[in-house]
């Protein structure tokens, strides 16, 4: 019965749409998250999210996850007398303040360094700018190689090799992990398939993450209405006290 | 279990900080210590930020210094005039401190002072304690006696200052400016590094100043409630370095234990005690000594500056 309606469908659709049979898979490059927000609970410790995607044939694949731009300073403690004090420091400009890379091989193996420099790809390839242009070269590329080295202590930058599993050489998956001191805001996650040594298609998906729950509220409670917040601390800590004088003096 | 901070920004153990806070909690009940001179560097070295360490302690020496307070009020030990003269030099100091700290915060220099301030403030406070505690030191108390020699029946440089005032539950007639002052520098190291300062008020009012013994305890309360309070508020609005969970979590350990500890004192041997204590305080303050002196393994840092 279903084989003579499948038969049946095919013949009347076939006239109309034989010439565009072909041209079936249109995009070469799907992907999606399982995800597009990542909520930092009271018990938040870290969490994956999987990306998975589609590509209409063999390739490489990149994925590149960028956490929100911000300005970051950079310290370097110098010996003065007997004690180390920081001496210098400079300020690194829309640094991204998560930054992971996965990839089906290593980037360099089918990435030619001028698209690894353009499409920031790897950590090294991080586009850092100081205002500060007093300094020597080699002195802030030490800074930044202070900063990489830093953030990946931190978990917050890596660049795992082989983290994306290639399923028959169209479907991909990968497991993206954000630890438990991620930044809050909106994160890029930046697909890209290779083939030969170019850039074939790129598509950009959005996550978001924020604080949500009690510890949210906390927080934008204490930055927003400051005075109330620290009155409202002051009270409590005065009241709990109040309140453990009065009840030890009765036991 | 973790628990997040939400101002701290980060998960900590909830029975490790209830544990550190139920420590120093019994200790300070048993010697009749403030505890955030224990509790501050505890707090950093389990990665909660400096800025926030100190904050948020101010918070807590409110609670635990007001039921200290309404328990002397009730027995008539607070010299009232006293302790606002305290606390009027004390928020000059602590509105200067939060400022200092704010300067220091951006220019990076803060953990250094802070770390800087504990070295040499645990290792006084160890050095005393040891001294009082171990016997033959007992005895001589050549501090005691050279500050006690200063009180009030001779006439030096202090007390031609001007802008006399009668403290007639103290039985003085001084300057304003000496307990000002004295107030003041409490109130610096109460917004710089999260303690309440009675090691520093106490001494001073009995050598100092001169005050009886009996009113000192209460009006150091009065003057550490009202000056902790204004920093906590300054911390708050300025730094936005109060969390109020950690704080909650602290004070509520902190008050049943240090209530645990003040009954025990009366059962224990408090000079052994009182030794390890001291050894507790100086290795803390060594400790850190070290961390400032030896080459660092990381010698880089990076804070976040502005979001562009």
């Amino acid at each position: 019965m279903r084989a003579a309606v499948l038969t049946l469908l095919l013949l009347t659709a076939l006239p109309a749409h034989a010439q565009e049979e072909p041209r079936v898979p249109e995009v070469p490059l799907v992907a999606d998250l399982s995800s597009h927000l990542v909520a930092i609970t009271s018990r938040f410790t870290g969490t994956d999210v999987l990306l998975f995607g589609a590509t209409d044939g063999p390739g490489d694949v990149a994925v590149v996850v960028t956490g929100p731009k911000r300005d970051e300073v950079v310290r370097h403690k110098t010996r003065v007398g007997p004690i180390w004090i920081n001496t210098k420091d400079v300020t690194l400009a829309s640094v991204p303040s998560y930054y992971r890379v996965v990839s089906s091989r290593p980037v360099e193996e089918f990435v030619p360094q001028t698209l690894l420099t353009r499409h920031e790809i790897g950590v090294d390839n991080i586009r850092m700018l100081t205002a500060d242009e007093n300094i020597p070269l080699d002195q802030l590329a030490e800074f930044r190689k202070a900063l990489v080295r830093l953030k990946t202590n931190e978990g917050l930058y890596d660049q795992g090799i082989g983290a994306i599993n290639m399923m028959s050489n169209r479907l991909f998956r990968a497991e993206l992990h954000f630890p438990s001191n991620v930044p809050v805001g909106t994160y890029n996650v930046q697909v890209y398939l290779f083939r030969e040594g170019q850039v074939v298609a790129a598509e950009i998906v959005p996550l978001n993450i924020s604080k949500i729950g009690i510890g949210a509220d906390i927080y934008d409670f204490a930055h927003n209405f400051a005075s109330l917040y620290g009155l409202l601390a002051v009270l409590l800590a005065a009241s709990a006290g109040w309140a453990a004088s009065a009840v030890f003096r009765r036991v | 279990m973790p628990i997040y901070l939400p101002i701290a920004e980060l998960s900590v153990n909830i029975w490790l900080v209830l544990g550190m806070g139920g420590i120093v909690g019994l200790l300070s009940g048993l010697f009749g210590v403030g505890g955030g001179f224990l509790m501050t560097p505890l707090l950093i070295f389990i990665g909660v930020p400096p800025t926030v360490a100190v904050g948020t302690q101010s918070v807590q020496i409110v609670a635990s210094s007001v039921s200290g307070m309404l328990a002397h009020m009730r027995r008539n030990n607070v010299d009232f005039l006293m302790g606002g003269v305290l606390t009027a030099g004390g928020l000059i100091g602590s509105s200067l401190g939060v400022y200092l700290f704010n300067i220091l915060k951006s220019t990076g220099h803060i953990d250094l002072t802070i770390s800087l301030g504990y070295v040499v403030f645990l290792g006084v406070v160890g050095g005393f304690m040891l001294m009082e505690s171990l016997p033959g030191a007992l005895k001589k108390r050549p501090v005691a006696q050279a500050l006690a020699a200063r009180g009030p029946g001779r006439h030096i440089w202090m007390h031609g200052l001007p802008f006399k005032i009668r403290f007639r539950r103290s039985k003085l007639y001084i300057s304003a400016l000496l307990p000002a002052g004295i107030g003041f520098l409490v109130g610096l190291l109460v917004a710089m590094m999260g303690v309440g300062g009675g090691f520093l008020i106490v001494p001073a009012m009995i050598y100092l100043l001169g005050m009886p013994t009996q009113v000192v305890i209460g009006t150091s309360l009065f003057q550490i409630t009202f000056v902790t309070a204004i920093t906590a508020l300054l911390q708050a609005i300025v730094n936005q370095s109060v969390d109020v969970v950690l704080a909650l979590l602290l004070l509520v350990i902190a008050v049943i234990s240090a209530q645990i500890g003040a009954r025990l004192s009366g059962k224990v041997k408090g000079e052994q005690l009182r030794v390890m204590l001291a050894g507790m305080v100086l290795l803390v303050a060594i400790s850190l000594a070290i961390g400032l002196v030896l080459p660092p393994k990381e010698p880089f840092s990076i804070t976040v500056g502005n979001t562009p």
